[in-house]
């Protein structure tokens, strides 16, 4: 058969599937979007329409025909072999089953990724009990000030209620800010590890530092007593978000069985979830932190207790939630 | 073969074929998304400035949604385009030559973050420039490439003549090749045309655009009009 009349003979066919094609492309205004008569065996059709292409392929037919069946068959696979998506049960069962029991199972990079971020924030912290002086090696001295005045016990604002737009600024300004660290700190991985490495000593630093600073100067209470409640979630996301970028880079300086390329595919799948954990524990932490740590008239003893039940429920969560698949 | 394309094998076991995209194209669809997303920025300050201070927590959030996740969401519910690729006629598809899932726009999307580093795409270019696809980082661990999306008809715009006999018998590929250039007269000049039917002189024993004709009606009577 000829090139001719085997268009002829099968152009009719290709009609129909493409617009079976043009009735689900949600390109197509609604209005010129042909209908497609349910009768037709679409699977059936696909089929005949591979065969064609590789008739096609095989005769030398034009390439001007073969790329037309190469683009009808293409699109024909993009639309038959599309992956379902995800479902409100798919999210219970990632937030209750499959993240917490991902991190046990990542265990050891969970506490590589701890040191490297608490390690620093302990050792600066401690250092600057013995030298204050350090502080100013890590942090700018502006940036110590504006702290300083922040937690100062006696400014006018601590004590005083924050006005609820106020609130609602922080919370994006902390959604910003924090998801943003969250995303570098992962991101960062792909440069073998350092860049996640990088980001979770620097971020322990200058947590440490601050930390150190605030409690060395006597401002302990009204700092602690804000940071003890987002903590809980916000110092375990940047843990988790630096095991993240670990995964990738660990998948890049020792791919084991597979070649770099598969093992970074394999461990994106993997990190991608912790990331999909790190942003849905940084939107908690936000909330809280804007909503509840700067609620500055309350009771410093109340914050603390709410604090530390926070870190109970997260530890809790990561211990213990998520041991069996809820049915 | 310097070559920018690439199979893949379907479950029906037919090899499909697509076109990747280079990095200038995805340079000019990126230029394209940045204005977007400055329009988007632009209207999204007027309308929550007016706001106070809730406005701009509104507004926080809208940039850091439009920072990382502008490309998800059109590469999610535009058919793997974002605005930019849609009007270079490029998407984001799997390695295998299906639609882009959340998954995988998420992860190639996040990384976009590295493949920035150290200034513009430098890292990313990089990437692409050592491997066959034209992959960024977040492409390599997402496993996604970037293709062009033409849609064509099925009928052959060779101009209609009456179909000569070449003079030589020729093999597959030669006559591919004749057919190709006569699918492409209509882009090249007449110039361009008699220069390239020149070079089959020994065969058709003709020159300049009696040469050109010559090449059609070979190639009609390889397309099998008799």
């Amino acid at each position: 058969m000829n090139q001719d009349s085997f268009t002829e003979k099968y152009q009719p066919l290709w009609d129909e599937f493409e617009n079976w094609l043009n009735s689900r492309d949600t390109d197509i205004p609604k209005s010129r979007r042909p209908v497609s008569s349910i009768s037709v065996d679409i699977p059936h059709l696909y089929r005949q329409l591979c065969h064609h292409l590789s008739l096609a392929q095989s005769r030398n037919y034009s390439a001007h025909l073969v790329e037309y069946l190469n683009q009808l068959t293409l699109r024909g696979h993009q639309r038959l072999y599309r992956a379902k998506s995800n479902t409100l049960s798919g999210f219970l069962d990632f937030v209750f089953y499959e993240f917490p029991s991902l991190v046990r199972s990542q265990w050891r990079l969970f506490w590589l990724a701890s040191i490297l971020f608490y390690g620093p924030l302990f050792g600066i912290g401690y250092a600057i009990q013995l030298n204050p002086e350090l502080v100013y090696s890590v942090l700018p001295p502006e940036q110590v000030s504006n702290f300083k005045s922040m937690y100062d016990p006696d400014a006018e604002h601590i004590g005083t209620d924050r006005d609820s737009d106020d609130d609602f600024l922080m919370f994006g300004f902390y959604i910003r800010n924090n998801i943003s660290v969250g995303f570098q700190t992962f991101a960062g991985g792909m440069l073998f590890g350092l860049g996640s490495i990088f980001f979770l000593v620097y971020n322990g630093l200058a947590i440490g530092a601050v930390a150190g600073h605030l409690i060395q100067i006597g401002y302990s209470e009204t700092f602690l007593s804000f940071v003890v409640g987002h903590g809980s979630f916000e110092l375990t996301a940047i843990v988790i978000a630096g095991m993240a970028g670990l995964k990738l880079g660990g998948a890049l300086v020792r791919p084991g069985l597979y070649s770099r390329g598969e093992a970074l595919k394999r461990a994106g799948k993997i990190s991608l979830k912790l990331v999909y954990g790190v942003i849905l524990m940084l939107v908690v932490a936000a909330f809280i932190e804007a909503f509840w740590s700067s609620k500055g008239n309350l009771d410093s003893n109340l914050k603390f207790a709410i604090g530390y039940a926070l870190w109970g429920i997260v530890i809790f969560y990561f211990l213990f939630i998520g041991r069996r698949r809820a049915a | 073969m310097l070559d920018t394309r690439r199979s893949i094998e379907t479950p029906e076991g037919v090899e499909l074929g697509l076109r990747l995209a280079g990095p200038v194209v995805r340079g000019y669809a990126w230029i394209i998304d940045i204005l977007v997303r400055t329009a988007i920025y632009i209207a999204v300050w007027i309308v929550f400035s007016a706001l106070g201070n809730f406005g701009a927590g509104l507004a926080l959030i809208s940039i850091f949604l439009l920072e990382w996740f502008y490309p998800v969401v059109f590469e999610m519910y535009n058919q793997g385009a974002t605005p930019g690729k849609r009007s270079m006629g490029i998407k984001v598809v799997h390695d295998d030559g299906t639609e882009v899932t959340l998954q995988s726009s998420l992860l190639r999307n996040l990384l976009r973050a590295v493949d920035f580093l150290p200034f513009m795409y430098g890292f990313g270019l990089l990437s692409m420039m050592f491997n066959r696809d034209f992959k960024r980082l977040g492409d390599l661990t997402a496993g996604t490439i970037v293709i062009y999306t033409d849609k064509l008809s099925g009928a052959s715009d060779i101009k209609k003549m009456s179909p000569l006999t070449p003079p030589v018998s020729l093999a597959a590929p030669e006559q591919k090749a004749i057919i190709q250039y006569a699918e492409r007269l209509n882009l090249f000049t007449p110039q361009r045309c008699s220069e390239l039917a020149n070079i089959l002189e020994d065969v058709t024993h003709e020159k300049d655009e009696k040469g050109v004709q010559r090449l059609l009606q070979y190639a009609n009577w390889m397309m099998g009009r008799r």
